[in-house]
């Protein structure tokens, strides 16, 4: 469990990452794709951030920018109090080892040329000066961890399920003894049976080695399991962000409640009378948002203010972060969570 | 629905063998089941598990080789399907027996434009001129819920959004009037909130058109919402069937118990930690001599190492292929009739 005492392992403030748009044979830079736009939010030591919002939303390029996979437009991101937005190469290099992420597809980013103990290996390699031997025992040990049997070692990754595949990843990711781990869509390329498999592992070894997440994923039930927190975005922005318990119980934010409500229930009995949110239209283009609020175009409970003012994502409640205007410069919210919910149709 | 009815398709032990370099793959062994007409029937199972190739097998989708039909029938109006001719077919496709695929970017010619792609099957199978054609494909459209009909008939398929695709693809599925659609996992691409406005579209368009519908999908919680009947896939083979109700209620196979187990849910409280069912789904080399789930399964006992289980009834149109009787939580004896299932 989180110790709030100590600060924040990961701090991310105002992070941007805007990709450029160029058009004719000069490569004129002519506008920006705003996959990100101002991202907030801090992760403690041990906890498991949620992060959650539809395809094209920007949940793994906030991942990756915080990496330094991507080089960020702006903002800072720190871990372990260390700037990692702004740190040169060699700095950064130095931090590698505290930071490592899993993929979304195990087969993509597995190199089906090397052996399991060779991917596994590849990161000692890099940054430790470990004898082959000690390595070969460091790769043992990870693979027993990771619940994947030591006669594989010499295999290649096509050999390979892909649960066992995502197993081999995070072993990749755990050689380095990290504080924080990206998981970017980890069970999504997984059957429902694997999938459950590959959320306890990680939820075993984040108890057993003190690791800290950031789950990236669109499957909000899967996400409700393993969270602490959650942080909803949509359009390059965190539109909530709350305990896990209270954003199920009661979303605050229009698109979350439609979110969730837009998820269906694996009981029929409840499915009969369900009162779904159903959203009209499409999301728009991150390289030509609405003015004002992002879900203007789409959300149920619109009002005029919504299409000229952007909302500031403020503190609603104690930990509940949300940017609504329903909600906006008021403080207490008793009254409007009970806003009604329209269906549009 | 299957009090008297006639049904729409009939389907009798269908075992599909695709023949690789690495040896045969039993995909599908002994697929038996009924569609009734204006009946929703949701097919689960997980990737391998043979939903899809049942689906491509009846219609005969599937290239051949690699793929080979081995034995079996598939009724559609009195005829069947397997042994007809391939003109025979081609006539079927479309205006009786419909397909949405699951990737609509793959399944749309980039190179034509919606109308186009709408007006062809309208103007080969159904007779009309183009005219007719035109009119009808604008009507689909607006049908399946895309706004500016008349303006979209001349896009491309790129300018279309994930979820617009899809509508496009089903209405092109509608082009013929089919009697029986064949969805298959036609949300999984899409993101919940665009999944949420298909499944109300099919729920109203079954409404208004009353076909029966087949839907593929691995996600438990979208057959719950739209099905009537539910049939669970494992290892090529229905391991449990019947009406949705009773199969969540009361589901009689310990994988469809499992498979229930391990979804979590977005409602209601939360399980502290995960169910899983251990181990991996079996490969099918071989047509299977016992259980596919004998392996995975915690009621397994020593018959299901040795014999594949027969369907047995679980209830009113509710059966499972199953030794363990799980109402009476106690093992069944070895069947003393031969099934389908037995000479596989």
């Amino acid at each position: 469990m989180p110790d709030a005492t100590k600060p924040p392992l990961v701090q991310v403030q105002g992070l941007k990452m805007y990709f450029p748009i160029t058009a004719g044979v000069f490569r004129k830079h002519v506008g920006d794709v705003k996959a990100v736009d101002n991202v907030s939010f801090d992760i403690h030591e041990g906890e498991t951030l949620g992060l959650v919002g539809e395809s094209g939303c920007g949940k793994s390029t906030t991942g990756r920018a915080i990496l330094r996979l991507y080089e960020p437009t702006a903002g800072s991101v720190k871990i372990d109090g260390i700037e990692i937005a702004k740190a040169d190469e060699r700095q950064l290099r130095r931090m590698r080892p505290t930071m490592q992420m899993v993929f979304q597809d195990p087969q993509a980013s597995l190199n089906p040329r090397m052996t399991i103990a060779g991917i596994i290996s590849e990161p000692l390699d890099e940054h430790t000066q470990l004898s082959k031997k000690e390595k070969l025992l460091r790769v043992y040990e990870l693979m027993d961890q990771v619940g994947l049997n030591r006669t594989f070692a010499n295999r290649y990754p096509h050999e390979f399920s892909g649960g066992q595949r995502q197993r081999i990843g995070i072993a990749r990711a755990l050689a380095l003894n990290p504080k924080f781990i990206i998981c970017d869509e980890p069970i999504a390329a997984l059957d429902v049976s694997i999938q459950a498999q590959v959320v306890n592992l990680l939820e075993e070894l984040q108890d057993r080695l003190g690791l800290t997440y950031l789950f990236i994923s669109h499957d909000l039930s899967m996400v409700r399991h393993i969270a602490d927190r959650v942080a909803v975005m949509y359009l390059g922005q965190i539109v909530e962000l709350a305990p896990r318990d209270a954003v199920y119980a009661q979303p605050l934010h229009p698109y979350t409640q439609a979110l969730l409500s837009a998820v269906p229930e694996p009981d029929p009995e409840a499915e009969v009378d369900r009162h779904r949110i159903l959203l009209t239209g499409d999301v728009p283009s991150p390289a030509n948002p609405p003015k004002g609020c992002n879900f203007c175009t789409r959300c149920p409970q619109v009002k005029p203010i919504c299409h000229e003012i952007e909302p500031r994502f403020q503190e609603v409640e104690p930990g509940r972060y949300v940017s609504c205007h329903i909600y906006q410069d008021q403080n207490t919210t008793a009254g409007n969570t009970a806003a009604p919910q329209t269906e549009l149709v | 629905m299957p009090n008297g009815a006639e049904p729409a398709l009939r389907v009798d032990g269908l075992k599909t063998v695709f023949r690789t370099r690495g040896g045969a793959v039993h995909a599908v062994n002994s697929v038996s089941f009924d569609l009734y007409p204006g009946e929703l029937l949701g097919v689960v199972g997980e990737s391998g598990s043979g939903k899809s190739v049942t689906m491509m097998s009846l219609i005969g989708l599937l290239p051949q080789p690699p793929a080979e039909i081995r034995a079996g029938e598939v009724m559609f109006e009195g005829v069947n399907l397997r042994t007809c001719s391939p003109e025979h077919l081609r006539k079927v496709r479309g205006p009786g027996i419909g397909f949405i695929f699951q990737d609509p970017m793959t399944s749309l010619n980039p190179v034509f434009t919606v109308g186009y792609q709408l007006r062809e099957p309208l103007i080969k199978h159904m007779g009309l001129n183009k005219k007719q054609a035109h009119a009808r494909a604008k009507e689909l459209l607006e049908l399946v819920g895309i706004p500016d009909a008349e303006r979209r008939l001349k896009d491309y398929p790129h300018q279309f959004s994930g979820g617009m695709r899809q509508r496009v693809m089903i209405a092109i599925a509608l082009t013929c009037d089919p009697k029986v659609l064949i969805a298959d996992e036609p949300t999984t691409a899409l993101d919940v909130t665009i999944q949420a406005q298909i499944l109300e579209l099919v729920k109203d368009l079954r409404q208004k058109l009353g076909m029966a519908i087949v839907w593929i999908t691995h996600d438990l919680g979208v057959i719950a919402g739209i099905a009537d009947r539910i049939m669970v896939m494992y290892g090529g083979q229905i391991v449990e069937q019947g009406p949705v109700k009773e199969v969540f209620r009361a589901p009689a196979h310990p994988y469809t118990q499992a498979l229930l187990r391990t979804v979590p849910s977005v409602r209601g409280d939360r399980a502290p930690k995960l169910s899983v069912i251990e181990g991996q789904p079996p490969i099918l080399t071989a047509a299977p001599a016992a259980c596919s789930f004998r392996d995975r399964c915690p009621k397994a006992f020593d018959l299901c190492h040795s014999q594949n289980p027969p369907r047995f009834e679980a209830g009113p149109g509710h059966d499972a292929a199953c030794f363990w009787n799980s109402a009476a939580d106690s093992p069944r004896a070895a069947p003393l009739i031969l099934t389908e299932h037995d000479h596989a």
